[in-house]
């Protein structure tokens, strides 16, 4: 690799000094300049495709594009005028031609990269009138929707599932006017090796991507005075949720969640926080068995649909060291399709069962033929955190000023150690501190395992409790996880348990989290690190923070599961996999 | 259950779906230093093979060379000389370049359109010949220029083509009597 160098450039008639691996488009930011840009993104690698953040440079003819040309000595460069302006309103004139005139029926209206650049670079009409390409909708797909019509080609989405999340399902097919991004051969998204994490949504600058809307059917249930509408919501919202209604990010706001919730007229509110303690206690039963045993080590977590989609098409050979255990969704599903419902004296089959949740996958968890009881699906329907805070806002909640509430009982109460679960680490943390009283019959001085939390993405670690050593791994993005698993089956290092979250800071920066606001970019880990200490904040609040504790799990195992890995529990509670085709290269 | 034997059963079931001398071809492409380098050499072998790319092949080639899927697909529907349909036995290219058009290309192509029945893009019922355009064969003092499968005609009238493709008629049938 050649030596970093000092240059010295000017960009604006200012002289400075920076290192020369830095493209323009960095060393302008380091003076304060932002070039607009779209196709660009800092952690994904460079495309070029746009052109929109195009600069003069002297000794060029013509403009060069700022995010793919490298600084060099002496470089003259100016990044402002009035023909770079027009150029590049120019440029984004010419994709708008190319781009359905839909923007105010369109799902991201107001929320769209492109209508915002389009706005900030002065587009005020639209000049010319071309032909647009013509594509069908892909709407097939249980988890993401594709309108090739409002592809722009940035290939955002191609490098975030190729890079960050290490499938490369998608690609740019074809050529010219009759380009499209499809995955391979063209096939439809559940045909293809996608793992439906949703992430290419997240990436997506205008609504080429987006999730399958569930709001009609959600809308529908609570006006169907028949139906006894119950709704969870998963650890990860209410970090997150507030963001589309003006707060900082990072503020808990799981009262005025909870409060929204009951006024749109569900009628019990229960928290997903439950059920991941349960997850926990069942766990933890299956890591000390599989220890005991010296059997299907490493156990790896099973919480993320994305990454059990991601083992079945990668990974089959490691499935049987998956968890067994249903996900907290499924697992607090189940408890009120059966448990609750028994309770309030109800036939599971006028119970619907809304999930709000942080992620894309689940939309496809909830359709397996597994997460069926006796004919009867376990969760019905799976809002996005984006969707459900569409919903507030289209009845007409005032959001913000909302009073705080509690959730219902008996499913609605959870440790810290439930609520950790929706940031990397979080699972195998809350795990540890019930392990650690299991194995060691002793609460630990410090309950709090820091050591835990993979905001890098990748973390190994030995730990020890009582007597025992254990090898444990997290990560979060699938390619950190590939890493991680290719080490298992090389057996390169014995681990006893690796926690696997799809996507990047796990369910905090999962496909169906609000988008960045303004002053955070996709994949941002300053946006995770903030939602995250909203997680940890409530965490430390908790006077309770560890799942067995969990007086109302106690109750519940009292009166109805027996014990962890009971018979019932086990139907109730646990699951199983399958390799899937076709099989995804990894 | 063995979940690594299953995972061989997929690359066995691959295996079947290509000829000997290319699975060699695979082999060889796999040792050197950037096997993937070589997905372009190993799709023309295939196409030479078969006449087109089909799923089944481009997922073969996936897996042998341990290339995405989506890359694999992407490479061959960017190039035009890549096919991702079944083609007939013969490839009839219609040269359209500026020399046949000025020789009356134009004509050439819709009488054969007329007697075969298709568009361009498209094959004959019987699987015989596929029409497609061709933008200059480099004979242009021979224009106007068909090809039909390796065979050049020169010179072309439309009067000329339903005995052109006679010909070709009687040798297919000829084939197809013989086997």
């Amino acid at each position: 690799m050649a030596e970093k160098k000092q240059v010295t450039i000017t960009i604006d008639g200012k002289d400075i000094k920076v290192s020369d691996d830095l493209t323009i488009m960095q060393a302008a930011e380091s003076i304060g300049i932002r070039i607009p840009r779209l196709c660009y993104h800092p952690d994904l690698s460079i495309e070029g495709s746009c052109r929109v953040c195009i600069v003069a440079v002297e000794g060029s003819k013509f403009f060069i594009s700022s995010c793919s040309t490298k600084v060099t000595e002496g470089m003259k460069i100016q990044t402002n005028s009035p023909e770079i302006r027009q150029a590049r309103r120019d440029i984004v004139e010419l994709i708008l031609d190319n781009h359905p005139k839909e923007c105010q029926t369109c799902e991201r209206d107001g929320r769209c990269e492109l209508q915002n650049l389009a706005y900030d670079l002065g587009v005020r009409e639209r000049i010319y009138e071309g032909c647009r390409k013509e594509f069908p909708l892909e709407d097939s797909s249980v988890s993401v929707v594709r309108d090739a019509e409002k592809c722009i080609l940035c290939g955002r989405c191609i490098r975030v599932c190729k890079e960050v999340q290490g499938i490369f399902n998608l690609n740019q097919h074809h050529r010219g006017f009759h380009t499209e991004v499809t995955p391979a051969y063209g096939a439809k998204m559940d045909d293809s090796v996608c793992i439906q994490c949703g992430q290419c949504i997240n990436a997506c600058p205008t609504a080429a991507l987006q999730e399958k809307r569930h709001t009609d059917i959600v809308w529908a249930a609570l006006n169907d005075p028949k139906k006894h509408v119950i709704v969870q919501t998963a650890p990860s919202i209410r970090a997150a949720i507030g963001e589309d209604f003006g707060f900082p990010p990072g503020t808990p706001c799981t009262g005025k969640m909870v409060t929204a919730l009951r006024k749109l007229g569900f009628d019990a509110i229960f928290d997903t926080d439950f059920a991941a303690d349960l997850t926990i206690i069942e766990e933890a039963h299956e890591l000390k068995l599989r220890l005991q045993k010296k059997e299907r080590l490493p156990l790896i977590t099973s919480c993320s649909p994305g990454w059990v989609n991601f083992m079945e098409r990668f990974y089959p050979e490691l499935i049987p060291n998956a968890s067994s255990c249903r996900s907290p969704m499924q697992m607090m599903s189940a408890m009120i399709k059966t448990y609750y419902a028994k309770q309030i004296n109800k036939d599971p089959k006028d119970i619907f069962v809304v999930a709000v949740m942080p992620c894309v996958a689940k939309k496809f968890e909830m359709e397996r033929p597994e997460h069926y009881l006796d004919g009867v699906k376990l969760t019905d329907a799976v809002l996005t955190t984006r969707e459900v805070d569409w919903m507030i806002k289209s009845y007409g909640i005032d959001f913000v000023n909302l009073e705080d509430s509690e959730f219902d009982n008996p499913l609605g109460e959870s440790t810290g150690a439930g609520v950790i679960f929706g940031t990397t680490g979080g699972v195998l943390e809350a795990a540890l501190r019930t392990a650690i009283v299991e194995l060691t019959g002793k609460k630990p001085e410090d309950i709090e395992i820091k050591d835990v939390r993979a905001v890098e993405g990748l973390r190994e670690r030995e730990l020890t409790v009582g007597d025992i050593k254990l090898n444990v791994a997290v990560s979060n993005g699938l390619v950190n996880a590939k890493t991680i698993l290719d080490k298992v089956i090389n057996k390169e290092k014995e681990f006893h348990v690796i926690e696997v979250m799809a996507c990047p800071g796990g369910c905090i920066g999962g496909g169906g989290q609000p988008y960045p606001p303004k002053g955070y970019k996709i994949l941002d880990p300053k946006l995770f690190a903030k939602r995250a200490e909203a997680l940890y904040s409530i965490d430390k609040g908790k006077k309770l923070r560890m799942s067995h504790e969990n007086p109302s799990i106690i109750k519940l195992y009292k009166e109805f599961l027996k014990e962890p890995g009971s018979d019932i529990a086990h139907k109730l509670l646990h699951t199983h996999y399958q390799q899937r085709f076709p099989k995804g290269i990894r | 259950m063995n979940k690594e034997q299953k995972t061989d059963e997929y690359i066995e079931k691959c295996k079947k779906e290509l000829p000997e001398h290319i699975l060699k071809f695979i082999e060889e492409c796999n040792q050197k230093e950037h096997p993937d380098s070589h997905l372009i050499s190993v799709l023309h072998k295939v196409q030479d093979e078969y006449n087109y790319l089909s799923k089944e092949k481009m997922e073969a080639v996936a897996q042998l060379m341990q290339i995405p899927a989506a890359r694999v697909s992407g490479v061959a529907t960017f190039y035009h000389y890549f096919r991702t349909k079944p083609v007939g036995k013969l490839i009839i290219s219609v040269c359209l370049g500026t020399a046949c058009h000025v020789k009356g290309a134009d004509l050439v192509a819709k009488k054969l359109e007329e007697e075969l029945g298709i568009g361009f893009g498209e094959t004959t019922t019987d699987g015989l010949f596929t029409l497609e355009p061709a933008r200059c064969l480099g004979m242009c003092a021979m224009a106007p220029i068909i090809k039909i499968g390796e065979d050049i005609h020169s010179h072309v009238t439309p009067d000329q083509i339903p005995a052109i493709l006679e010909t070709y008629f009687e040798k297919y049938n000829h084939h197809e009597k013989k086997k």
